[in-house]
């Protein structure tokens, strides 16, 4: 029988294992353990981070690998990179990633450009893990999806995983590559559960995992987004339209080749992302298909994003500012005009 | 640096009159989304401020609707201390249209600038430079205002604050930095985090006054206080006023609490704010046992109407979502999506 975990889980044990296999590897971050230095929590239940999910590390690695730190992000994500320059393979968790703001410094300007600057001589193991997404009601500071900001940046690699299986495998691959990594996990999908297998393996950077297939349209989704195609896609195929779903997987390195080719086959594509729309991922893949695949298309490229505002914490006004199943078969119909008609 | 003690009755009955009644409306507002919040029927986050009323009504009994605060991601009590209305409050963590904030900004965000409420704020540290900005205005404007950052003993070991305070001393402007101090950020305990023994002991760093006084004596909030806005209108700088004190709840709702130890007992029970002022006025005899009951029927009836309002309320319109991104922004044709 195959085992179901939670995708907070697989993080979890992608964490535990790599930590297991390699002394170099530490965590650190707000509460990551929980309690430091509250006597009687030094073992048992300890908070294990906001979510609960970096719980029964500290148990497992102790204080001196799983360190919580003071609130204060420039400090121990600078810090996380030059451990990681000398001789560690940290670990950094930025609890959410609209944080950003109180440490872009040591991410842009030190871990992702040491390598480059020095010439060769330096590497910045380091993965920093952090949350994103909105659906939460946690209005405008804490949900945020900001993966399209260290995509621009050379010198980090951005990864997004939609699964469970993803997420492990795509954590280890991040903990064990030896660039900056900015892990993104969406705090909407923690209890989403799904087959992963008991022990190590790792997904590569730079390869797409197509979650369904289909002759029709291309629909390129990231993060969460996958689970909104499938269900337009299934309401699509009701009409007869089969649409491919794409996973980038990883925003940088990002697999063109399996973008391309698939709307080489379709003709059509749609980008499915729920970060704001100027100057993001969906507009860069976009671009990338009106560069390399123009004379593949039948039809204008469409973009399914969130609109030019910060997230609105109220219900009535957070539901329709995330992308929807509808809006997604709206494009579509928009696309194939009446051919198509659903 | 000093621990103050209070000194004899130095209030009038008009001024009890509207810190107890203030420090009930936070206890009564914030018991109440406690128990709304358990009902699972409030969206988000919801971090609440029971337990540390002195501090913000200590501090806001000093000052009127042209001095600014800032805030913190627990604002509740800061907003009620600086004259926010209760039903537009509640509206706003029931994400209504009718909130404060027209329901867009929710319990982390709530704020009111005509009330001189610079917001609450989801980012620790974020208040800092806010406030300093502010006093800068003040500054220069020749206002008379001044500005108080009100922020958590978890935020005093982030850059902002140093960073913050050190201009503000550089500048000579009329902030004041109030620490929070109720032990713990989250699940980690102060003595962990900062390397000092008192916040207040970081100002001799740049070089203005610090105190420590008990945040959970009203009235020694307020002396300290008083010293420190005197000092601010006066043109002489800025003040560091550290607040020991202790939150009732968990950090936000749904906190188990596993690092509280024995101590949470005594915070609810001999230690609380308002048991102690009303000891207080009782005792000095300002104002009667039945002045004070009757204020507190009066206070849970105001929360019941702020419930009764926003439960009531419509939530905001779809056309909502894309306005107030900008003061005037070209859209047609552009990027609005
Ligand atoms: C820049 C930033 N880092 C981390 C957080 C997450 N966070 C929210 S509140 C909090 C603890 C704050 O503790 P403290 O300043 O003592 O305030 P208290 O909650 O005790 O009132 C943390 C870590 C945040 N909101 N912003
Ligand atoms: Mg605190």
């Amino acid at each position: 029988m195959t085992r179901q975990i939670t995708f907070s889980q697989a993080v979890n044990e992608a964490m535990a294992l790599s930590m297991r296999e390699d002394q170099d590897v530490i965590l650190l971050g707000e509460d990551v353990a929980g309690g430091a230095a509250v006597d009687h929590l030094q073992d048992e239940e300890a908070w294990g981070g906001v979510m609960g999910v970096t719980k029964g590390l500290v148990q497992e690695f102790g204080r001196e690998r799983v360190i919580d730190t003071p609130i204060a992000e420039a400090g121990y994500i600078g810090a996380a990179v030059t451990a990681a320059a000398t001789g560690m393979r940290p670990i950094a968790e930025l609890m959410f990633n609209d944080f950003i703001g109180s440490c872009l410094d040591e991410v842009m300007n030190q871990g992702a450009k040491l390598r480059y600057m020095f010439g060769g001589k330096a590497k910045v193991p380091l993965t920093i893990r952090t949350m994103h997404g909105a659906g939460f009601r946690a209005a405008a500071q804490h949900s945020q999806s900001l993966y399209s900001f260290f995509t621009h940046i050379p010198g980090l690699k951005v990864v997004i995983p939609s699964t469970p299986y993803d997420a492990k495998g795509l954590l280890l691959e991040s903990i064990f590559d030896d660039d900056l990594v900015v892990f993104f996990e969406d705090k909407t999908l923690y209890t989403m559960k799904g087959e992963v297998p008991e022990g190590s393996y790792r997904i590569p950077f730079g390869k797409a995992d197509i979650k369904r297939k289909g002759e029709d349209v291309t629909i390129v989704a990231i993060g969460k987004m996958v689970h909104t195609a499938i269900k337009a896609a299934a309401e699509l195929s009701k009409n007869g339209v089969e649409a491919e779903i794409i996973d980038p997987r990883t925003l940088s390195p990002l697999d063109e080749d399996t973008i391309l080719s698939s709307v080489e086959k379709t003709g059509r594509l749609i980008v499915v992302d729920e970060a704001n729309p100027r100057c993001s991922a969906a507009t860069d893949i976009a671009a990338l298909v009106a560069d390399k695949g123009f004379d593949y298309l039948d039809a204008p490229i469409k973009m399914v994003t969130a609109p030019h505002t910060p997230v609105p914490f109220a219900p009535s006004l957070e539901d329709i500012y995330l992308p929807t199943p509808d809006k997604i078969i709206k494009a579509v119909q928009e696309m194939t005009g009446s051919e198509l008609v659903i | 640096m000093s621990q103050t003690q209070t000194n004899q009755p130095t209030i009038s009955k008009e001024e009890a009159t509207w810190m107890f009644e203030k420090m009930l409306e936070i206890r009564h507002f914030e018991d109440r989304v406690h128990d709304i919040f358990g009902t699972g029927i409030l969206p988000g986050f919801v971090h609440l401020y029971a337990g540390e009323e002195a501090i913000a009504v200590g501090l806001c009994s000093h000052l009127d609707d042209k001095d600014y605060i800032t805030s913190t991601h627990r604002g509740h009590g800061h907003c009620i201390a600086k004259g926010c209305d209760l039903e537009g409050m509640m509206a706003e963590i029931y994400g209504r249209a009718t909130g404060l904030c027209k329901g867009k900004g929710g319990s982390m965000h709530i704020a009111d600038v005509e009330k001189g409420m610079l917001g609450a704020n989801g980012i620790v540290g974020g208040g800092f430079p806010l406030a300093v900005g502010a006093g800068l205005t003040h500054k220069l404007k020749k206002t008379g205002g001044v500005a108080v950052c009100f922020f958590g003993d978890g935020a005093n070991n982030h850059g902002t604050f140093h960073e913050g305070i050190n201009m503000a001393a550089i500048w000579n402007l009329p902030v004041i930095f109030v620490a929070e101090n109720n032990g713990f950020a989250e699940a980690t305990p102060f003595h962990y985090a900062s390397s000092c023994k008192s916040i207040a002991d970081r100002a001799i760093g740049y070089g203005i006054p610090g105190e420590t006084v008990d945040g959970k004596d009203v009235m020694a909030v307020r002396e300290a206080a008083q010293r420190a806005v005197e000092r601010a209108r006066n043109g002489e700088g800025p003040t560091l006023i550290e607040c020991i004190t202790y939150r009732n709840y968990g950090h936000f709702e749904g906190d188990a609490q596993t690092y509280k130890g024995e101590e949470k007992v005594k915070h609810l029970d001999d230690l609380d704010a308002i048991k102690k002022f009303y000891t207080y006025l009782t005792e000095q005899g300002i104002m009667t046992e039945a002045e004070l009951d009757q204020m507190d029927d009066d206070v849970r009836r105001a929360v019941d109407r702020a419930v009764e309002f926003a439960e009531r309320s419509p939530y905001p319109l779809p056309e909502q979502l894309m306005e107030d991104v900008y003061v005037s922004y070209k859209t047609d044709g552009g990027a609005a999506r």
